[in-house]
């Protein structure tokens, strides 16, 4: 049997294969149906300082291999996550590693800090990419120098491994990732989703309340694929590949492109158990083209 | 209740209606415990244009016969699909999801049960359990047309069954909220699901009458689990997910003033 364990700087993981932010729930809405502690990680919904109700219904459309969502971040706020999530996860042996948004620099500091005093936590996910509010996400995601504010911020009250997810709406994912790298991120990840649109025609509306959303599946996995090999040619940090992967073979292209690991999102919408069975097959994959750790595979392209 | 992913074997897909088909689907093993309101996400294999999983409500178990039924209306290209199964195919189920209805909790409660289209669906379950609790059901149910009246002869078995068309040609004509059967007895609790305009009109009517009511919500899902919170619905308590928090929903929950 190969070996599956990767190293993201400072973090430990089992294997390549984690959970999506925002598809996995806390990850306890999924322990009926696999083993938790088989993965590399978890990374739980997006928790912000204050709580947030998200944006109306409808907040999800269905699109050609892939769906649109602008859920805008609902969540009951870090100080809950703190006192009545944390104890029910804590506990659960691998990296449970929380995605952190907010509106201002020093939001998304304060945030972190908490959590830092987490102990059970090892690692931040920091969301500067999230298409579906107006007062920050993406909005820092987009240029070098809001990136490199809420990094430089979050870096000085955060002292665990600090993952940045990038923002594929933008001209050139390289420089931002060049950016984060320089403020002290230890990791990136990438892609969150790329902002899309569907329309009712009968009744000439979006089918979005807000509008517009962000586009994750299948459809997205060219794209996501492409933005990995870039970012992983242009940085040092370990690159961190999601967008659309649904199998393990999706999964060993991502590797293959230059990620060190993999998240899975919207497949786990179709099967819950799906990031497990990812997890065996890169393993056989590996097995049965002589290899003996995961670690061959990673960037060869 | 614990959850399941189970590949589930197709014994018989009945068109019951030009627009409803009956799917009746078992396992080797018995099925696992389920509650009338809970639902099932069923994953639709080779129809490109569907990607996520379709929600479709409990419409009843067959203990005996270790089988779960399922009554879909045909509605777009993942439901034809689902339509299109032959007997002897896998049909992919993680459930039972969500929360059902509250079951009586004493021999002597009258519930009414109302439901209109493919709404009917999980009344059936939930009739045929109460009628197990030994409580007699009463099922009010609605529909266009009496052609449009699915599965009586099965209500029948359970319990009394009164009906509404809109043109008359079967039991009352009108709407359920306008049948007599609401003047004429007294209910200590509704439990309904049909179209959102249906559900609207019984809970004012449960509102007046003041009469504890729940209904059944179908908002767009992705996960079926709680985790993506596409589905939600606006409560007092603030946005929930109507797959993990429902679809049953008290009206004391909802912001349905209207």
């Amino acid at each position: 049997m190969a070996r599956l364990n990767v190293k993201i700087n400072g973090l430990e993981l089992k294997n390549p294969v984690m959970t999506a932010s925002g598809t996995f729930g806390y990850g306890l809405e999924f322990a009926d149906l696999m083993p938790l502690d088989g993965i590399g990680g978890i990374i739980v919904k997006g928790t912000t300082l204050s709580p947030r109700e998200g944006n109306d219904y409808p907040r999800m459309v269905e699109t050609a291999s892939g769906m649109l969502n602008c859920v805008g971040l609902q969540n009951k706020g870090v100080d809950y996550f703190c006192e009545h999530i944390y104890p029910q996860i804590k506990d659960i042996d691998t990296n449970m590693i929380v995605n952190v948004s907010g509106s201002s620099p020093e939001d998304y500091a304060e945030c972190a800090a908490r959590i830092d005093a987490l102990d059970k936590i090892p690692a931040i996910e920091l969301n500067i990419s999230c298409p579906n509010v107006k007062d920050g996400g993406m909005a820092f995601g987009v240029t070098c120098c809001g990136a490199s504010s809420v990094v430089r911020a979050v870096r000085q009250r955060y002292h665990k491994t600090l993952i940045v997810k990038l923002s594929p709406n933008v001209t050139d994912i390289t420089e931002i990732a060049r950016a984060v790298e320089a403020e002290g991120a230890d990791s990136v990840s990438l892609i969150n989703t790329l902002m899309g649109m569907a329309i009712d025609i009968e009744r000439r509306r979006p089918l979005l309340s807000i509008n517009t959303g962000g586009l994750s599946g299948p459809a997205v996995k060219p794209v996501a694929m492409r933005m990995v090999w870039q970012v992983a040619k242009a940085v040092r940090i370990p690159v961190i590949g999601l967008g659309g992967i649904s199998s393990a073979k999706d999964a060993i292209e991502f590797l293959m492109a230059g990620a060190t690991a993999i998240e899975i999102g919207t497949a786990n919408f179709l099967d819950p158990t799906i990031s497990i069975k990812v997890r065996d097959g890169i393993s056989d994959w590996l097995d049965a083209h002589g290899c003996q750790s995961v670690q061959e595979i990673i960037g060869v392209i | 209740m614990k959850k399941n992913l189970l590949d589930l074997r197709v014994k018989s897909v009945e068109r019951i209606h030009e627009r409803y088909v009956l799917i009746r689907l078992t396992d080797e093993h018995p099925l696992p415990e389920m509650m009338p309101g809970q639902f099932v996400e069923v994953r639709v294999e080779g129809s490109p244009s569907t990607f996520l999983r379709r929600p479709i409500s409990i419409n009843y178990v067959d203990r005996l016969q270790n089988e779960l039924w399922l009554l879909v209306a045909v509605v777009g290209e993942g439901t034809r699909h689902l339509a299109g199964l032959q007997a002897g195919d896998v049909l992919n189920c993680l459930f039972p999801l969500g929360n059902g209805f509250t079951m009586p909790q004493a021999a002597d409660e009258r519930i009414l049960l109302v439901g209109g289209g493919v709404g009917v669906a999980p009344l059936l379950y939930m009739g045929a359990e109460m009628q197990r609790q030994g409580i007699e059901p009463t099922f009010l149910l609605g529909a266009r047309t009496s052609k449009d009246l699915l599965m009586l002869d099965i209500f029948n078995r359970f319990g009394r069954v009164y009906v509404t068309t809109e043109d008359g040609s079967e039991g009352e004509k009108g709407f359920v909220t306008n049948h007599t059967i609401l003047q004429r007895e007294l209910f200590s609790r509704i439990a309904t699901c049909g179209p959102t305009p249906m559900m609207k009109a019984v809970a004012r009517y449960a509102r007046h009458a003041q009469v504890e009511c729940e209904v059944s919500l179908e908002n767009l899902m992705a996960c079926g689990l709680g985790a993506c919170l596409c589905c939600v619905e606006k409560t007092v308590d603030g946005n929930l997910c109507v797959c993990k928090e429902g679809p049953v929903f008290n009206i004391r929950k909802l912001l349905w003033q209207d």
